[in-house]
Formats: structure tokens, sequence, C-alpha cells
């Protein structure tokens, strides 16, 4: 557990150093929902019922623009061979680089959403309401996206290819995301419907996610 | 303990690189693999760490743990040094030793070994080729490992950091170690010679 643990800790920190992609992708996040607004105009009924789908897109495509470097980076300083090597399974070590991922990239996306949802108009409940979805629905972002980057991690320029990878796999945890969110600020469903499927999606790419990524990446070393 | 490859064969991109090849080391005995640019050292030290698939053949050790397999009683020593350049020299050694576990030896000690301890807090970035390869011979030092598979070991080094490495190698191999190194230059310890290639 110890290996996970110093696993988990490098990459937080080398995330939050100068350079690292947290910030990126925050910094992202608050771009896309800053210029939304002057796009659609000052009609603020407008923005407020499309505000729940605005700040999961945000956060859908901030977590797409880091995710790519979570196996390169590895692979390119030939560290990846080393944890390929290691006495930890290689499930176990992709389950807890995705973890620290969503940790150092995807929480503070979470915990910019109340600020952002003040530009959109979002009142308490609703901008509760995405940031409870998000909680729920990001880890899955992450942990299906990291199939995409074990795939792309022996192409070059495999980014490109990761977007078009990851992308189909994002659209049902786009959905329940975004109707969750709605059916807490105008109804008329219940909130828990979309919001359990939600978590049994990040709950089933939690189990599926690593072990595809541990295949593709034992399948693609070189 | 022993090493063993009988009849590898290695395939890459749809080029045989090599094949019919046999090797065997025993504890206490170095092997050293020469050869031309091309003829597949690397990629044999690959085929060893389980990094590559052999077309044919099999890769055995004998007498080491029989719980873990070959690749996880050995150390890789690459071209790539496996250093994030965003971390100090001390958080890249103690993160290795932390990850790689089993039985280790304090961090201050082994950056001592190689030279590197007043350069402790500097990050991984600044250092220079030579400094990059004693931080990646210290990740070999602190964490123990019978089996060393070593890549060009003494590239980058000078003259006391190759003088250094060799007293290195001997420890290991007093301590029952084996090492296979692919290299250039002489080892500057007994190494028993594998030729590969020839006129390829």
């Amino acid at each position: 557990m110890s290996a996970l643990g110093a696993l988990i800790r490098r990459d937080i920190r080398i995330a939050l150093r100068v350079g690292g992609g947290a910030l990126i992708g925050v910094l992202f996040f608050l771009t896309v929902t800053v210029l939304m607004p002057f796009a659609v105009g000052p009609d603020l009924a407008l923005l407020s019922r499309l505000g729940p789908a605005i700040l999961w897109l945000g956060a859908l495509l901030a977590s797409l623009l880091t995710l790519d470097r979570l196996f390169t980076a590895d692979h390119d300083d030939g560290s990846l061979d080393l944890i390929v090597m290691s006495r930890t399974p290689l499930e176990l070590a992709c389950a807890a680089k995705a973890l620290a991922h969503w940790i150092a990239a995807g929480l503070p996306l979470i915990i910019a959403t109340p600020v952002l949802g003040l530009l959109l108009n979002l009142d308490g409940t609703a901008t509760l309401a995405v940031a409870a979805t998000l909680l729920a629905g990001t880890p899955a972002l992450t942990f299906t996206g990291m199939i995409g980057a074990a795939l792309a991690v022996t192409l070059h320029r495999g980014g490109l290819l990761l977007a078009v990878l990851v992308l189909p796999l994002s659209i049902p945890v786009l959905i329940f995301g975004v109707a969750a969110s709605q059916a807490a600020i105008s109804g008329p469903l219940p909130f828990g419907t979309p919001f359990s499927i939600l978590c049994a999606l990040s709950l089933a790419s939690l189990v599926i996610g690593p072990f595809a990524a541990a295949a593709s990446l034992r399948h693609g070393l070189d | 303990m022993r090493l063993s490859g009988r009849n590898l064969k290695c395939v890459r991109g749809g080029r045989e690189v090599f094949s019919g090849l046999d090797l065997s080391a025993t504890s206490g005995e170095a092997l050293a693999i020469t050869g031309p640019n091309g003829a597949g050292k690397t990629s044999l030290l690959r085929v060893l760490a389980g990094l590559l698939v052999p077309a044919e053949g099999v890769v055995a050790l004998e007498g080491g743990d029989a719980e873990l397999s070959l690749p996880e009683q050995a150390h890789y020593l690459g071209h790539r040094d496996a250093l994030k350049p965003a971390l100090s020299v001390a958080e890249n050694l103690s993160f290795w030793r932390e990850f790689l576990g089993g039985e280790t030896k304090d961090a201050g000690r082994c950056l001592a070994a190689v030279a590197l301890d007043h350069a402790a807090h500097l990050p991984a970035a600044y250092l220079s080729a030579g400094q990059r390869r004693r931080l990646s011979i210290a990740r070999l030092l602190s964490v123990r490992r019978p089996v060393w598979l070593l890549d060009e070991p003494t590239s980058a080094l000078d003259a006391a950091g190759q003088a250094l490495f060799v007293d290195l190698m001997r420890d290991h191999l007093a301590g029952g170690g084996l090492i296979v190194a692919a290299t250039h230059l002489p080892l500057g310890i007994d190494a028993r010679d594998l030729r590969m290639g020839g006129a390829a």
C-alpha cells in the first residue's frame, strides 16, 4: 500500500508544481465559463437554463485537456517501464494514477463551480446540484479517459486520438450529469433517478478503467 | 541463483533482431553484452526485464524468490532515467525507494555513495547528464534487487564516476548479485562476454 501512496503523492506533487496540469485545467474551465455569458448575451433566464450544461461541458473539456499526459509523461521518461516491472500490480498502479489525477485536476473544478455558478445566474440550490453531480460524475470521466490515455501512450501525437476515443465514452456521463442538475433546478424528474445512474457510471468505470488501461499498457510495451 | 535464456528470438517491427540466442549467468557473475549498434543489445535487456515478449524461447531465474517473477527481482537501468524534472533529487530517489519497496537502504546514504548529497534539494531539471545517471545509479542502491540489467551504464559518467560505479558493481557481485550489462566500453570488472550481431 505504501507503494501506491507514494505514487499518488508523487503525481499530485508534480501536478501542483509549476507547469503541472492542475492549474491548466481550472484556468481552462474558468475561461470557458467566463466567455459563455458574453457569447450568449445578457438574457439571464436563458443563461440560468443553460448554466448546468455549460459547467458540465467546461469540466469535461478541462479534464480531457490534462488527461493525455497521464501516461505519456511516464512513458517518455522511462518511469512506466519501472512501474510495469515493479511488485505492485499494474491495475492498482493505474487506479492510483487516475485517483491522483482526479484529486489534482478534478477536485479543483468542483471547488471552482460555486464561483462560476454566479456568472451563469445560478442560485444556491442549482449551484449545489451541479457541484454534487460533478463530484459524482468526474471520477467516471477520469477513469474512462484513462483507457484512452493508455491506448494513446505508444502513439506519437496521441492526444488527438485520445479525444476521439474518450468522447463517446463520456457522452452518457454528460447526459446524466446535466439531466440530474436540471432535475434539481426545474424538475419534473426527481433528482435521485439520473443521479443514481451517474453514480453507477462512476462505480462501473472505477472497476473497468484500471483493468482496461493496464491491459492496453501491457500490450503496447515496446 | 542462475539467470538463463534459451533459444531466444526477438522480432520488432516485423524485423528479426536476433534468434537462437542462449545465455546464462550465475550469482556473483557479470555478463557483458557487446556488439555493433542495432545488434539487439537493448532488445535483449528488455526481454530479460519482461518489457518485451520474446517471439520464441524462455527466460528463467532459478534459485530466486519463488513468489516473485524475474522482473520483480531486477533493476533496469535504461537510456531513459525515469526522473521527474519538477521534483528534487531527494524526492525522485525517495519516490522510487518507496514505490519499488522490499529491502531498502537509507536514501541519504545512497546519494552520498554516488556523490550527489550536495545536490539533494536541487530540482532534477538542473542536473547534468552525468548527474542524472548518478541519480539513477542511486536508485539501484536504495532498493535491494539481486539482478541488475544495465544498458550502457557508464555513458555520460566522468572518470571518477566510472571508478565509483565499478566499485558499486563489485560490491553487488560480492553480495551474491548478478549483472547483465549492454556496453561498448569495457565494464572495468571481470565479465563474461556475450557477442551479438557480428556483421549484421
